[in-house]
This record gives C-alpha cells, sequence and structure tokens, in this order.
C-alpha cells in the first residue's frame, strides 16, 4: 500500500452513481426460453459452428470452433437444441445483424463433462493458455480481446508486473466491484494461475477508493494467502478514465505504452478482474466462459443490481425482470454513459463484452445543436492522452484526414473527456470515430487499389513480354523463311549453271 | 427515456459558452462601478449604446449570413465585444464613435470571418484600433478624473455631450490626458521622471483614478479565475512579461520609464491581462501556447508604450499576437501519450 502511484493529465471527476446498483449482492438471472449467440463475440475472428440445426447440445458443450489465430471458441451457456443458425441482430452500434447460434433452451441445464484441474503447476504456460482459449475467454472488461494472447508475451519480452483492473472508472457499472466483494477468493486463484503462465511473481490489483467494500474484500482474501507476497491491492485516486489500460499503467508504473505497442513492451500485462475470476472458473473448475455479470441500473430501472447471466439472454427479459418503464424500441445504454452506446433492439442478446446496461442517465446530455468552437481549449485540458482536441476537430470536420493524423488521431481513446468538458456541447468523439473510419476505409482501398494497380503493372510487364517473344519468334521464323529461300534460289542458281552445291552452307543456316 | 446524443459520452459537464460570456460580464462589474466613480456615469451611456448596437448589428449578419438567431443572439458573446470595446473607449467618446466601432467589431472582424469561434482577431481589439488610427484626437481625449475636474460630470450633461457635442462648460475643462499619455510628452520633452510623476495625474503607484481601476478590474479577473472561466496561464504570464521587461529598462534607465507597478496599473493592462488576451477565440490553446501568448502580449505591450507612436499598446500587442497564434500553436503541442521519438 506504499506504493508510489504515477498520474495522467486531464480526466474527470465524476459522479459515480454506483450506489443504486450496489445495495443488493449479485443475483442470478433465471433461464431464458431462448438464448441467441452471436459467433463473434471477441476482437479477432469470428468463430466457426460446429452444430447443425436440431442437434442436442448439453451445457458447456462447445459450439464454434475458433477460426484463425485471434479467435476463440464459444459454447453453449445451458443444455437444449439448436434451433437455428442464421442472421440475428447483435447489440453493435451500427444496428448490424450477424451470424448466431440460436438454443432453446430444456430448463435441465445439465452439464456437459467437466475436468477440473487441482493442480495447474503441472501444467506448462502453454497448456493453460490451451485451456483458457478453449474456454472461451474474452477480456470481460468491454473490449473482449482474447486473453490467452494476453498471457503469451514472445520470447523477446519479460513480465515485469500483472496488473489486475479492478478500477471500473466509468459511472454506473458495478460489475467488477461486486464480483470483487463477493468472488475475491476467486480472483485470486485466477491471479496465481496467470502469474504462473506469465512467469511473473509482482501483481497489482488495482481498485479506485470509491469502492472500499471491494479494497477490503480483496485485502481480507489475500491476507488469507501468505504465499502470494508479491501482490498488492493499490487503492488508487477516483478520477476518470484511470481504468482505461493505458492510463492504468501510467498510474501504477508511471511508465507509458508507446504509441501502437503494446502494455507487454513495457512490462506490463493486464487483466480485467472479471476476465480473472473466469480463469480461475476454466483451469479449476473446467467450466468454459458461459455467462458474465451484467449491472443493470438508471434512472427508470426499479429494481437495479447486478446479474450472473447467461450469454444469449435477451436484454429485454433482463431489463423486464428488474422492473423498467421502459417501452418497447426505447433506447438504452449499454456500457458506460462515456463509452458505452445506444441500442434500441429488443432482442439483441447479452454478449462476453455487456458490462453495464443503463435505462435513464440521471444527468445527460440535453439534445441541443451545438455552438461553433470557441478554442477555449478545455478539451485539451481534460485529454488524459494529451492530445488537442479542439485541432482534432477541425482536421476531422473539414476532411483534412492527413492533418488528423498527424495530430495523433489515431492516440484517442475515445474517453468521451473533451465531449463531456466542451462549452460549445461539440460531440467531439463522435467526429474522432468518424474521421478514424474515415481513414481506415481510405487505407483499406488505398491497399486494394495497390494490390490492383501492382496486378495491372504485372499484367502489362507479362503481355509485353509475350509481344516481345513473339516478335522474336516471328523475326526467327522471317529469317528462317528467308535462309531456306535463300538457300532454295542459290540451289536453283547453282543446279542450273554448276553442280557444284554449298549443300552444307544451307543446311547450317537452316 | 429519450437519449439526446447518438453516441457516447451521454453525460455532459455544466460548462456552457453563454455562462462564460455572463461570468464575463458579472466580472467586469467592479471595473465598470470604478470607472464609474472616476469618470461620471458617461460610461454607462456608451456601454448601454454599445450593447445595442451590437445586437442589431449581430442579428443583421446573422439574417444576411442566413443563420438561426437565437441560439447567436443569447450567447453573449456580441454584449461582451460591447462592454469591452465601451469601456476602452473614452468615457467622452462622441456617440459617432462608439457605433462606428462597434458596427466594424460585429460586421468586419467577426461576421466578416464567419462569426462566432471564427474570428482571428479580436473584434473589440481591431475597433478599438481602427478608431485609434481614424480618430486620434477623439481617441485620447479622455475625462481628467472626477476630483482633478472642477466640475465633475452628471449623467444628463455626458448625454448631451455624448449625442450633441455640446457641453454646458467649456470643454477645455473636461479633457484631459491620461497618465500614460502624460509621461510620454513629458518624458519626450526631457522632463526630469520624479517632477513627471509628481503631476497631479499620477496617482500613488499609476495614473490617479486609473490604478484603482486596474485594482477593480484584476479583482474580476480574480473572479474568473476562481470560477475557471479563464486559466491563469495567459494573464499570469502577460503581467510576469510586462513587470519583466519595465523592472529591467526601470533599473537600467529610471529617467525614461515608469515602475514596473506604474506599468502593470496604468492604461489597459489589467483589462488586457483578464478580458481581452484571454479571449479563447483569439489566443492560443495549448498550455505552453497560453504562456508564450500572455507573455508576448506582455512584452509588446511595454514596448509599444515606450518606443511606440501610441500612449496605450495593449490593444496593438494583442492584435500582433493573435496574428502569431497557428504557429505558437503549431509550436506548442504537447507531447501525447506513448509518443516514440
Amino acid at each position: 500500500m506504499t506504493q508510489k502511484l504515477g498520474s495522467f493529465p486531464g480526466g474527470l471527476k465524476l459522479n459515480g452513481q454506483k450506489k443504486r446498483s450496489t445495495q443488493v449482492a449479485i443475483r442470478k438471472m433465471p433461464l431464458s426460453n431462448k438464448l441467441i449467440l452471436p459467433l463473434q463475440q471477441h476482437i479477432g475472428e469470428a468463430s466457426t459452428p460446429i452444430v447443425a440445426v436440431g442437434d442436442k447440445v448439453l451445457k458447456g458443450q462447445k459450439i464454434a470452433n475458433a477460426e484463425g489465430h485471434v479467435s476463440v471458441p464459444l459454447h453453449a451457456p445451458t443444455s437444449g437444441t439448436i434451433i437455428a443458425i442464421d442472421e440475428q441482430p447483435i447489440p453493435h452500434p451500427s444496428g448490424l445483424s450477424a451470424l448466431c447460434i440460436s438454443i432453446e433452451t430444456d430448463g435441465n441445464d445439465e452439464w456437459i463433462e467437466r475436468h477440473p484441474i487441482s493442480d495447474y503447476t503441472k501444467l506448462s504456460a502453454h497448456e493453460i493458455r490451451q485451456l483458457i482459449r478453449e474456454a472461451g475467454i474474452v477480456g470481460l472488461g468491454g473490449a473482449g480481446f482474447p486473453s490467452f494472447i494476453k498471457l503469451n508475451p514472445s520470447v523477446h519480452h519479460t513480465v515485469e508486473t500483472l496488473i489486475i483492473n479492478g478500477v471500473e472508472c466509468e459511472p454506473y457499472i458495478t460489475c467488477d466491484d461486486m464480483i470483487m466483494r463477493e468472488r475475491a477468493d476467486g480472483i485470486l486463484d485466477g491471479i496465481e494461475i496467470m502469474c504462473f503462465a506469465l512467469h511473473v511473481k509482482d501483481c497489482v490489483i488495482a481498485i479506485e477508493d470509491n469502492k472500499p467494500e471491494a479494497i477490503s474484500a480483496m485485502e481480507l482474501a489475500l491476507s488469507a494467502r501468505p504465499h502470494l507476497k508479491d501482490t498488492k491491492v493499490v487503492s488508487i485516486p477516483t478520477r476518470y478514465p484511470t481504468g482505461s489500460e493505458k492510463q492504468l499503467i501510467q498510474v501504477i508504473t508511471g511508465k507509458q505504452v508507446p504509441s501502437r505497442g503494446l502494455p507487454i513492451d513495457i512490462g506490463v500485462v493486464s487483466h480485467n478482474v472479471g476476465t480473472t475470476y473466469a480463469v480461475a472458473r476454466a483451469i479449476k473448475h473446467g467450466e468454459p466462459l458461459i455467462s458474465r455479470i451484467v449491472t443493470v441500473t438508471g434512472r427508470e430501472v426499479k429494481n437495479a443490481g447486478n446479474f450472473e447471466t447467461l450469454f444469449g439472454t435477451p436484454m429485454h427479459e433482463l431489463l423486464s425482470f428488474c422492473g423498467t418503464e421502459r417501452q418497447a424500441g426505447e433506447p438504452f445504454i449499454l456500457g458506460g454513459p462515456m463509452m458505452g452506446y445506444n441500442l434500441s433492439g429488443d432482442h439483441l442478446p447479452v454478449t462476453k463484452t455487456a458490462n453495464c446496461i443503463i435505462v435513464g442517465v440521471d444527468d445527460g446530455a440535453k439534445s441541443s445543436t451545438p455552438l461553433p468552437c470557441i478554442r477555449c481549449g478545455e478539451c485539451a485540458v481534460a485529454c488524459p492522452v494529451s492530445l488537442l482536441p479542439q485541432q482534432l476537430y477541425w482536421y476531422s470536420r473539414a476532411k483534412d484526414l492527413d492533418k488528423a493524423s498527424e495530430y495523433n488521431l489515431f492516440d484517442c481513446i475515445e474517453c468521451g473527456c473533451c465531449s463531456y468538458v466542451c462549452p460549445s456541447e461539440i460531440p467531439l468523439v463522435h467526429y474522432f470515430r468518424f474521421a478514424k473510419t474515415e481513414i481506415m476505409t481510405q487505407q483499406q482501398e488505398n491497399a486494394k487499389a495497390d494490390v490492383a494497380r501492382i496486378r495491372h503493372e504485372n499484367r502489362l510487364e507479362r503481355l509485353e513480354q509475350e509481344q516481345q517473344e513473339k516478335e522474336l519468334r516471328q523475326q526467327q521464323r522471317k529469317a528462317a523463311l528467308a535462309a531456306t529461300q535463300a538457300a532454295k534460289a542459290k540451289q536453283a542458281a547453282e543446279s542450273e549453271s554448276s553442280a557444284e552445291p554449298t549443300t552444307t552452307d544451307s543446311q547450317e543456316t537452316q | 427515456m429519450p437519449l439526446s446524443r447518438l453516441s457516447s459520452p451521454f453525460l455532459a459537464g455544466t460548462n456552457r459558452v453563454t455562462l462564460q460570456m455572463l461570468q464575463l460580464l458579472f466580472a467586469l462589474i467592479p471595473g465598470v462601478i470604478a470607472i464609474v466613480y472616476f469618470f461620471g456615469p458617461s460610461v454607462l451611456i456608451n456601454i448601454t449604446l454599445a450593447v445595442v448596437v451590437a445586437l442589431l448589428a449581430e442579428a443583421l449578419m446573422l439574417w444576411l449570413r442566413n443563420r438561426p438567431l437565437k441560439p447567436f443572439l443569447t450567447d453573449g458573446s456580441a454584449i461582451v465585444t460591447a462592454v469591452l470595446l465601451a469601456i476602452a473607449i473614452p468615457p467622452l467618446a462622441p456617440w459617432w464613435l462608439t457605433v462606428t466601432g462597434i458596427l466594424f467589431a460585429i460586421i468586419f472582424a467577426k461576421h466578416l470571418y464567419g462569426g462566432l469561434g471564427y474570428n482571428p482577431f479580436n473584434p473589440a481589439m481591431i475597433a478599438y484600433v481602427l478608431l485609434l488610427i481614424s480618430f486620434p484626437l477623439e481617441m485620447t481625449t479622455w475625462l481628467p478624473v472626477s476630483s482633478l475636474s472642477e466640475q465633475p460630470l452628471d449623467l444628463s450633461s455626458a448625454f448631451q455631450f455624448i449625442f450633441n457635442g455640446q457641453l454646458t462648460n467649456s470643454m477645455d475643462a473636461v479633457s484631459g490626458a491620461t497618465p500614460l499619455d502624460a509621461m510620454k510628452t513629458q518624458i519626450g520633452l526631457h522632463q526630469i521622471p520624479v517632477h513627471v510623476f509628481q503631476q497631479p495625474v499620477f496617482g500613488l503607484w499609476g495614473g490617479k483614478g486609473w490604478e484603482w481601476i486596474n485594482i477593480w478590474l484584476a479583482v474580476g479577473g480574480a473572479f474568473l479565475l476562481y470560477r475557471r472561466v479563464i486559466s491563469w496561464h495567459i494573464p499570469v504570464a502577460m503581467l510576469a512579461g510586462l513587470s519583466a521587461i519595465s523592472l529591467m529598462t526601470w533599473l537600467v534607465a529610471p529617467e525614461i520609464t515608469g515602475s514596473p507597478i506604474f506599468h502593470l496599473l496604468s492604461g489597459g493592462t489589467m483589462l488586457g491581462a483578464f478580458f481581452i488576451a484571454t479571449d479563447p477565440i483569439t489566443a492560443s490553446t495549448t498550455v505552453k501556447g497560453k504562456l508564450v501568448f500572455g507573455a508576448g502580449v506582455g512584452l509588446l505591450t511595454y514596448i509599444i508604450r515606450i518606443w511606440g507612436g501610441y500612449p496605450d499598446g495593449v490593444a496593438f500587442a494583442v492584435l500582433i499576437m493573435n496574428m502569431l497564434v497557428p504557429l505558437i500553436d503549431y509550436y506548442t503541442q504537447p507531447k501525447v501519450y506513448g509518443a516514440v521519438k
């Protein structure tokens, strides 16, 4: 606890609004009749189904395989029958549909045979990573990056510190807070496994000081494990966005992750507390990732709290279970109010990255037409990455994408601090997301154009070569023809004049 | 629950442009009271006239530019420009001087550049400089502070003068040079500064009256700092820059310049430091840039006061630094998180 903490510039003091959902212990969301499981619930390649419509599946049974390296498999959250493999609306800001496996539940909740591992130290780091991958574990903090990759440092890197992220800096969200309060031992199990897989001793469990219950629960559990002497709970000042990986690393280690680099480049690996708990369940209990804790809260939620929810559970069932006055089709927020996105579909399923559902923010932004930027620079002061949002805004608005890149657009973490403080109420982050997408599209098109250009050039070259070869052959033929004709003519002449031939010559020329 | 925004963040802070402008106007109140106390109530007529003309001009330009009237008329920016100009010009300026200045500020300096947020130069200062160059006599004829004049001006005679150009008593009785002007002319005439500063136009530290107006404007500035309407960087850098150069020359050649305190409390120093150089639209936006910008205004103010052709240099200094803002901003970008050298 005597660790000296670093700091990052900017950031915000926000009203946490966390009390509402921490009054009751984590509850279990009742089993839904139908579960809808998108094949892509993580960053990377979507998984490929290995079941067919009509198949009976058991709880925990693998129903889709990982596809490529950056991917994880998917498991049936309960027992039942596959009723469809088709396009369904997914919880994505675009409102698009994607391939999903739908399961009609049978109510038995019958597990497949599990293989708990009592002593993981007998396994190799590689075997542990494979088990974590096979369990379908991805970062549960919101990004959904496959966790096994973050447990696999290359030979060029040594991990010095494992940071367990229990910061949860966004207002309203409390799922990490609750899991730390109630399942501290499981989190410590996960930490032991991760430290073993990463060959690292030092571990920091970072928790914001607005969660004293979670801090004391983790400290209590830690005090019962004297062998974890290099693991410590660090209380850090509450400031948004400390929970963002890069900012947290800066606070804990004082170091910055290089631009476009990874935390591992400075010897740090960080995992969310929920992910850490899932790792423990996967190794020690043989349970794949089939559920998560979802915070349901907001002004219009009567029975706010945290719910252990099976993946695929329709969000509207979760909302009606909590008692909201929400009408069908009304929008709600998935994620936190600073970085989440609004959805309005009723049959969207809970996925691996769905940490929080908010219906009704208390001090929400009013809808008003933004005034012009007055260049006050409040956004630059608030930016935790030290960008100049007002400049990025000019360039994004003017579609001067080169300039926007030059002003480090891609270092923007989209935390929303700039939009929050803007006195002209300009939705700055919205512009930055737009510009980023534009640039990425442009880059893709450029890449495509490059491929096409190279193909075209190759083709021209090939044609030219063919042409040359053709001409060469023509010349050869002409030469040959000329030679035979000449020979014939000569022969004819010679046969007329003298009988002494130069046949050998004519033969040679042929 | 209707969500008002398309994308996150769905929360918003309480900072608003209009709120900033209103606080700025509020912060000017002590300074205006001080001006009324020392120069009589005529400044109130100028402020009223300026605000009315500014709002009319703003409305006209918005209408011509096909822009919505309500958000821009109520944002307070035109009122701020009007009040700043009305305070900066002499209290007994004839009505057409105020009107010309305001029309130029709103129409040319603001709207022809694109309106709120797009003007590279501070509109009030552009107008001030236009008036100073075009009407030097009117712009440099100040009332003597009321304790110096034999007959302090009341509201009705001020009104008469502003609109009719007539006074009950003779013109000479009311006109007088400002302390900065006096210093410049007297020292130019090779008077010994000790004697110059003993003239009745000078006060305890700066010009009589002016020193108190500057102090009360600074009090208003402190309120703006406390409310975080402005950041400390520009005012502190400007006052530090002005103090530093005036201290240096004063130590080297006290016979030709005033003391740093004199410069801090004379002319438009405090108005410039807290209300004009801090105009976000025309100032530098980066933290380091604000320091450079402020220091530049301070140094140039002094240079123009001492070696320039005009008694006060704040307006010119601000405009020159406005010109340099893109350059300053470019070279003072903060180091971004994780930047690789």
